[in-house]
């Protein structure tokens, strides 16, 4: 659609731009410009529909079948993981484990947090303590926040076997990495003249980042270690599966002994966690902002 | 008798920035005791360079800085803490921390006197309290003490600026463009607080200035600077046309059009003067 327009609209600015010049030369080149516009555009489009035919052959996926079947595997799919009055009785097996995914994704975002700031401090461009340390944070934030939290669960399993900590520590790692590097940024962007004063007048640069670098940036942390929490909230379900705790157990049990009735309860109340969350953690960016 | 009186003596100060040309070339300058410096010149003369390099928020290439007869280029961390506290700093920015109250930033001026984790910590004693409070009351925001600094106007962010600095019980008063980002009446209003400060005070304010009819009319003496060298010192009724075109070269300055000079070389007079007296009662 907007390709289109791109398109059409090409020939008739040009057409604009001589009665502005009036120099044939000037034509010609204003034409050439939007003609490569056009075939840039073009091109760009052919080769999408190409790489999703392609791609999607690969996958077997077929718009076709596509459009024909998936409603029918929803309405099969709500059908069966649709909770009745029966599984209600099951919550009070399914909302300790929800309150105890709750506490560990809390934790280990706020606990990741206090570590990626002092790392995102020394590391920053701004509070640095220079040499080589800036790029050895971004490489440790980069190798942490690049493995996925999945993998993570999986390597220390090998170490601390199925229990709460293994699942908290793969979530903190996870957090830790991504935060840093949301520190990093952040504190990069703050402006510098407020440091530049306290340096000025004698302070120490303890004293700097408490009295001037955590007060200028606490709300975009505060904003980052909330959204933190939710993705680790969505996150701990599928680590607590690999893990056997909280709420992802209590999801791959139900689901392997085939009650599917209760296997959705526990979806519904993971989804109904994440929206108060969301709806929380909105609310308090718009109160501290 | 003169050498007590000097309260700053720059020798040969010389600032190279890597790879680039001199940005501070042979320097030499002093200021007395309760004095009021003003540095004019063309943006990028190296002001802004000269002023840090007193302070050492820049290092200086060559050259020595001698504060209250101690020599800063050869300081240690420690000892360099412990100058800053009597060279306080105002910037054209402010500088403040936004998200604290006026109080609050007032009594950053007092870090460099207290140890690492009370001043991290902000337990600052009655006394350093009570001169918070007395300060802001000086520049006249007495009332705003406990408001916080991004709802205050430019002027009055300015002034907090000047109390945070005065807090420190400095006796030099470094002030980098301190009215370059605010209106005319503003400018004013911070400028004759910076005069108070030195005549009533007597803090020595060294001030880089892009407004030549202020500095004109506050300074005791201006200094001219041109591509990081010294190329005018003198009273403000020594400056004449022919300075402003040795310190800002051919270019046609902003707000030093051809037709305001006469009148404010003609005020000029009147407040050199004035500045005159003053710096004989220093003296
Ligand atoms: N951090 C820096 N690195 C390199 N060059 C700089 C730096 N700061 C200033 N300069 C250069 O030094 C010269 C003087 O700058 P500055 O002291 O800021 O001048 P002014 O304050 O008079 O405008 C300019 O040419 C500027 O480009
Ligand atoms: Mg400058």
């Amino acid at each position: 659609m907007r390709a289109r327009k791109l398109a059409v609209e090409g020939p008739a600015s040009a057409k604009a731009s001589t009665r502005l010049t009036g120099t044939n030369a000037s034509l010609a080149a204003t034409n050439a410009f939007f003609r490569k516009k056009t075939l840039v555009l073009l091109a760009l489009v052919i080769g999408f529909f190409v790489i999703n035919g392609v791609s999607g052959a690969f996958v077997d996926f077929d718009f076709v079948s596509a459009v024909v079947d998936i409603p029918a595997g929803i309405a099969w799919m709500a059908a069966e993981f649709m909770p009745t009055v029966d599984s209600l009785s099951k919550l009070e097996s399914i909302l300790p484990a929800l309150g105890s995914t709750i506490l560990a994704s809390v934790a280990s975002s706020c606990i990741a947090a206090v570590f990626a700031f002092v790392l995102a401090v020394l590391g920053s461009r701004t509070t640095g303590i220079g040499g080589p340390t800036s790029i050895i944070v971004r490489a440790i934030a980069s190798i942490f926040r690049n493995i996925p939290v999945v993998a993570w669960a999986l390597v220390l399993l090998f170490s601390f076997k199925q229990s709460e900590f293994t699942g908290f520590l793969a979530l903190f790692l996870t957090s830790f990495g991504y935060l840093t590097r949301c520190f990093l940024e952040t504190i990069d962007e703050m402006s510098t003249g407020p440091i530049e004063a306290l340096r000025a007048a004698g302070a120490t640069y303890f004293q700097i980042v408490v009295q001037c670098v955590m007060p200028m940036c606490v709300t975009s942390i505060i904003s980052w270690v909330l959204y933190m929490i939710e993705t680790n909230i969505r996150d701990a379900t599928l680590v607590g599966i690999l893990t056997g705790t909280g709420i992802g157990f209590v999801f791959d049990v139900y689901y392997k002994s085939f009650r599917y009735d209760v296997a959705g309860l526990t979806l519904v109340t993971i989804v109904l966690v994440v929206i108060a969350c969301e709806t929380l953690s909105n609310y308090i960016r718009r109160r501290i902002m | 008798m003169a050498d007590e009186n000097i309260l700053l003596d720059i020798r040969g100060l010389t600032k190279c920035y890597k790879g680039d040309a001199k940005a501070l070339d042979d320097v030499s300058l002093n200021v007395r005791r309760g004095e009021f410096v003003t540095i004019i010149g063309a943006s990028g003369a190296g002001k802004s360079t000269l002023l840090r390099c007193i302070n050492r928020l820049i290092e200086p290439t060559s050259g020595s800085v001698v504060f209250d007869g101690r020599e800063m280029t050869q300081l240690g961390k420690r000892d360099l803490r412990l100058a800053r506290q009597r060279i306080s700093m105002i910037f054209q920015h402010y500088n403040l921390v936004y998200r604290m109250t006026a109080i609050e930033n007032v009594l950053h001026g007092r870090l460099g006197y207290k140890s690492t984790l009370a001043g991290a910590l902000g337990l600052y004693s009655e006394d350093e309290k009570a001169l918070a409070f007395k300060v802001l009351d000086q520049v006249g925001l007495a009332d705003f003490a406990y408001k916080r600094t991004d709802q205050l106007s430019g002027g009055q962010k300015q002034r907090v600026g000047i109390a945070r600095a005065l807090v420190q019980e400095p006796l030099l008063m470094l002030c980098d463009e301190p009215i370059a980002s605010l209106d005319p009446k503003s400018s004013r209003t911070v400028m004759e607080r910076l005069r108070w400060v030195a005549d009533e005070l007597g803090i020595a304010c060294l001030v880089n200035l892009h407004q030549v009819d202020f500095a004109l009319e506050f300074s005791d003496r201006i200094v001219g600077l041109a591509k990081g060298r010294k190329v005018f010192e003198g009273t403000p009724d020594e400056v004449n046309e022919e300075v402003i075109h040795t310190v800002y070269g051919d270019v046609d300055i902003e707000g030093l059009p051809g037709d305001r000079m006469v009148p404010t070389i003609v005020q000029a007079d009147v407040a050199g003067g004035a500045a005159g007296t003053s710096s004989t009662g220093v003296a």
